[in-house]
């Protein structure tokens, strides 16, 4: 007792409290750290097992297959007038100059069931390459050229081993006889793997070896730039006129809760405004990149706005004061000041949203962009499909090649994600200059 | 002071507050010359010219009581600062007490038999001159901030306490000698006490001056006149 | 800004008599404010504030927080316009205007009656961008040579164009606290203002910064009227001619500086004071 009340001894006592209350506070930390640590171990091994898993199936798309032909470009089928104009070798039968080459590959194929197989080797885009090339270099005429032509889908499919060859024929997209000339223009040095420039230069195709991404590109630019040059500057002023200058009321308090509740609206609700307003009542042509990115327009507006405001509330109010101080108008100290500091924000926020509208799909359905589209659009009002619509398209094709183009269009979506948010970032570093 | 302030009406203020000093000290000194002028040389006019004249002094003393007032709530001074206004307030309650005595020593100089005629008045004179130049130079130390010119000033007060002392038997043989003159002497007896007393107030402003320029006492160990 | 929304919860007893010290002959009002009353919401901050502000003089505010300090101030640019909740009702003249008539222009009064804040917060830009900000959008100056000489002067007024004269182009942000702040003053000064308002200019400053901003004020006293409020009554003290005590949204007493610190009129001034609040 007596020791309990000198100083010491008191002090004693609650320093033993201490200690055992530290231990277990530290090991409360501790748990919550190895907790944290965990949930991000689960979110970055999903992420890695989706990415592995499209890079898996995809990356091949980036190949294609390529056949060798000896072709015998005689002036006798090609030009026998000897006009050399453009018009008649538009006109001419390469067709039967490149199945010719084949069949002297092959000289033992004789039943006309197998020549058909035989000039199924190469792909339909075979005999325009030869013509191209020979539409570009007229002296070519009355030589013998070797070609590498792009294979059929299926040898394509053969040739990077996603045929099993242990399968029995008939459960086979090839027979036998087409593995056995695969195998023989393997061993005349016939065929080989090329980096697949159709995927990024080609529209959309029926023949998935021909089939590509570029109409579905420059569908969704189109779709961006008119989301863009809409939902920023709109985005913005309502932003600004909502933070600094609208009184707060009733009608500005419930136009705040309007815009959160739009950016939590089903995407599939905007698609639907946007066939009725756009398409049914102002006429605008159906599947074309405009009215995908007005619908999209909507959709990304509350994202922008909201994200304008946030970066326009993290402006320190002693900015405002200070502007306000040496007699700056309202005006003045928005433009002059808040809005310069506030950039990096919404530029941050804007690009996020945009890269989100990047990726919608369904509103794009139901406003037509799901056609099937073979021309690469030449504008906003011609029709076109989108990148994330393109990928749901090819996923819902039934063809082997169609898989591992599903996969690539996915990557190639993703890259446009990575570069814009990256954008994102660098563009806030760079205008984030805090002094 | 080393260095000056940072707020420059500080400066102001404090060299204010000092020149007042000064001034009272000039002041001061001319009341004890004009004392002992009516004491030396029976100048009855230069008497009452100091009786009036110390009303001044205690002016002044007001004067430097509010603006040490004012600097301690408007300044709130530290350090050397704090010392010095803090002895200013008391260097001018010297002051004035040394106008007092002066006034006294007019008074009982005015009152003298102008025939009068004692050595010990010559004696007086002397204390006068040596108690003047304490006072002279303990506020030249003042002014200059000069802790050797201080010193000597707290020294010398030894020799007026001897001075005293002398004139004090001197003044009690002539009593006894004479008792006629007791009246007289009595007064001279007087004025050589508060001449001696202005020598005790101008040692302590030489002991102020010594604790604002360094923070401590003098060691009060001093040879005392047995 | 520290002066929280005040507390209403203030008794409804009669106000004390405000004191004012007897002035010698009538001195020159800058600004004056009669029966001023503010409210945030439902909730009154200050009661009938009468004071003038005087010319080429420095008015202290002081008294504990929330005591309305700081709101008055505010009253004095117009400041509190931008809080959408605040009501003010009242006169507040400078020189012989109301200045919350309808038609006055509340930039105008604003570059007349510039401001201090506790914070230093120079605009992120440079130095002289800083300075030269209020005169471009008040259009002062036609010439890059006439804008040059007014940053000059206006950042020797400052006291700060020794320090910054070769690095005019660095960030405003850049420079210590204590220059933050006198490039704020400069960058006030820049607009050429009758009335300076101070709002805690140096309590985010360390004892040698406040120095220089309290030599500055006394020095910017002779061309301009100033108004400050301060936490420190100490610095009340040390800078102002004139003081006032604000204390639950009521003026108190107001007087000289030097009587008010060594012979307070009211008993609650007294207690502030002397650290005897209860």
């Amino acid at each position: 007792m007596t020791d309990a009340t000198t100083p010491e001894g008191r002090r004693r006592v609650s320093v033993q409290g201490v200690d055992l209350g530290l231990a277990r506070r530290y090991a409360k930390e501790r748990r919550l750290k190895w907790l944290g640590i965990a949930a991000i171990a689960v979110a970055l091994g999903l992420l890695a097992l989706l990415i592995a898993d499209v890079v898996l199936k995809g990356y091949t798309a980036f190949w294609t297959t390529e056949v060798r032909l000896t072709v015998d470009l005689a002036e006798a089928e090609l030009d026998p007038d000897g006009t050399r104009l453009r018009a008649d070798l538009e006109d001419a039968n390469f067709r039967g100059l490149v199945n010719d080459a084949l069949y002297a590959m092959f000289p033992a194929v004789e039943d006309r069931l197998e020549r058909r197989r035989l000039r199924g080797l190469v792909s339909g885009q075979a005999a325009r390459d030869v013509q191209r090339m020979v539409l570009n270099d007229p002296s070519l005429i009355g030589t013998t050229r070797d070609v590498w032509v792009l294979a059929d889908t299926d040898i394509d499919q053969l040739w990077k081993g996603n045929i099993d060859r242990d399968l029995p024929e008939n459960r086979r997209r090839v027979n036998d006889q087409v593995v056995g000339w695969v195998d023989q223009l393997a061993a005349e040095d016939r065929i080989r793997s090329a980096f697949a420039w159709n995927l990024f230069t080609n529209a959309d195709s029926r023949d998935p070896q021909l089939a590509g991404v570029w109409g579905a590109i420059v569908g969704s630019f189109w779709i961006i730039v008119v989301t863009t040059a809409l939902a920023v500057p709109i985005g913005v002023a309502s932003a600004v006129y909502l933070e600094e200058f609208a009184p707060k009321t009733r009608w500005t308090d419930l136009i705040e809760v309007n815009i959160n509740n739009l950016a939590a609206v089903p995407s599939i609700v905007f698609g639907l405004l946007g066939l009725a307003v756009f398409i049914n009542t102002m006429g605008l042509p159906r599947s074309a990149p405009i009215v995908g990115g007005l619908t999209i327009t909507l959709m990304t507006l509350p994202t922008v706005v909201v994200a304008t405001r946030a970066a326009l509330r993290a402006v320190p109010p002693s900015i405002r004061w200070g502007a306000l101080g040496v007699g700056a108008s309202r005006v003045q100290v928005v433009s002059h000041h808040v809005l310069p500091l506030a950039l990096p924000g919404i530029l941050t926020g804007t690009i996020i949203g945009l890269a989100q509208a990047l990726g919608e799909t369904a509103p794009l359905l139901m406003i037509g962009m799901i056609a099937f589209v073979v021309d690469i659009p030449d504008g906003p009002m011609s029709a076109s499909t989108a990148l994330p619509v393109q990928v749901y398209l090819w996923a819902s094709s039934p063809e082997r090649g169609f898989t591992e183009k599903t996969a690539a269009a996915i990557l190639i979506l993703l890259g446009f994600l990575i570069v814009m948010n990256a954008l994102a970032i660098y563009l806030r570093r760079r205008f984030e200059r805090n002094w | 002071m080393t260095g000056e302030h940072i707020v420059r009406s500080y400066d102001t203020d404090i060299d204010e507050l000092v020149n007042t000093i000064s001034e009272m000290g000039g002041l001061a000194e001319s009341q004890v010359a004009g004392a002992l002028a009516a004491l030396t040389r029976r100048d009855v006019e230069a008497a009452e010219r100091v009786i009036t004249a110390d009303a001044r002094l205690d002016e002044i003393e007001e004067k430097v009581d509010q603006m040490s007032i004012h600097l301690f709530a408007r300044r709130q001074p530290m350090a050397r600062d704090l010392r010095l206004i803090a002895m200013s307030l008391k260097i001018s309650n010297d002051l004035e007490r040394v106008g007092d005595y002066a006034a006294s020593v007019a008074k009982r100089a005015k009152r003298l038999d102008p025939g009068l005629q004692l050595n010990a008045i010559g004696s007086l004179g002397r204390m006068g001159a040596l108690v003047q130049d304490m006072l002279t130079d303990v506020l030249d130390a003042y002014i200059e901030r000069d802790d050797r010119q201080a010193m000597s000033v707290w020294h010398r007060d030894a020799e007026v306490d001897d001075f005293y002392d002398s004139l004090f038997r001197e003044l009690i043989t002539y009593v006894l000698e004479d008792p006629r003159t007791t009246s007289a002497c009595i007064d001279l007896l007087f004025i050589a006490k508060n001449l001696e007393r202005i020598g005790d107030h101008a040692t302590n402003i030489a002991e102020r001056v010594h604790y604002i320029l360094h923070g401590d006492r003098i060691n009060r160990v001093r040879s005392e006149p047995a | 800004m520290s002066e929280a929304p005040q507390t209403s919860t203030a008794p409804r007893a009669p106000a004390p008599q405000v004191a004012h010290a007897p002035i010698e002959g009538p001195r020159d009002a800058k600004m004056r404010t009669r029966a001023v009353n503010l409210w945030y919401g439902d909730k009154q901050a200050l009661f009938d504030v009468d004071l003038d502000v005087n010319r080429h003089e420095v008015t202290a505010l002081i008294g504990p927080s929330g005591c309305g300090k700081s709101t008055y101030l505010r009253c004095l640019n117009r400041m509190n316009d931008t809080i959408d909740i605040c009501r003010t009702e009242g006169e507040i003249y400078l020189d012989d205007r109301d200045i919350y008539d309808p038609d006055v222009d509340v930039v105008e009064i604003r570059a007349r009656v510039g401001m201090v804040f506790q914070q230093p917060n120079p605009f992120p830009k440079s130095v002289y961008d800083n300075v030269a900000y209020g005169p471009r959008i008040h259009g002062l100056v036609n010439t890059k040579a006439e804008l040059d000489e007014l940053v000059e002067q206006s950042l020797t007024r400052a006291a700060l164009w020794n320090e910054v004269k070769d690095r005019l182009g660095d960030p405003g942000n850049g420079l210590s606290g204590g220059q933050q702040q006198r490039l704020c003053i400069a960058r006030t000064i820049a607009v050429g203002p009758e009335v300076i308002l101070m709002d805690e200019p140096a309590s985010a400053l360390d004892p040698v910064a406040t120095a220089h901003i309290e030599e500055l004020i006394d020095e910017l006293r002779r061309d301009y009227t100033i108004c400050i409020v301060t936490h420190s009554m100490q610095q009340a003290a040390r800078v102002s001619q004139r003081t006032a005590f604000f204390h639950l949204g009521r003026l108190i007493e107001v007087g000289e500086t030097n009587d008010l610190f060594t012979n307070p009129q009211q008993q609650m001034t007294q207690d502030y004071i002397t650290g005897r609040f209860g």
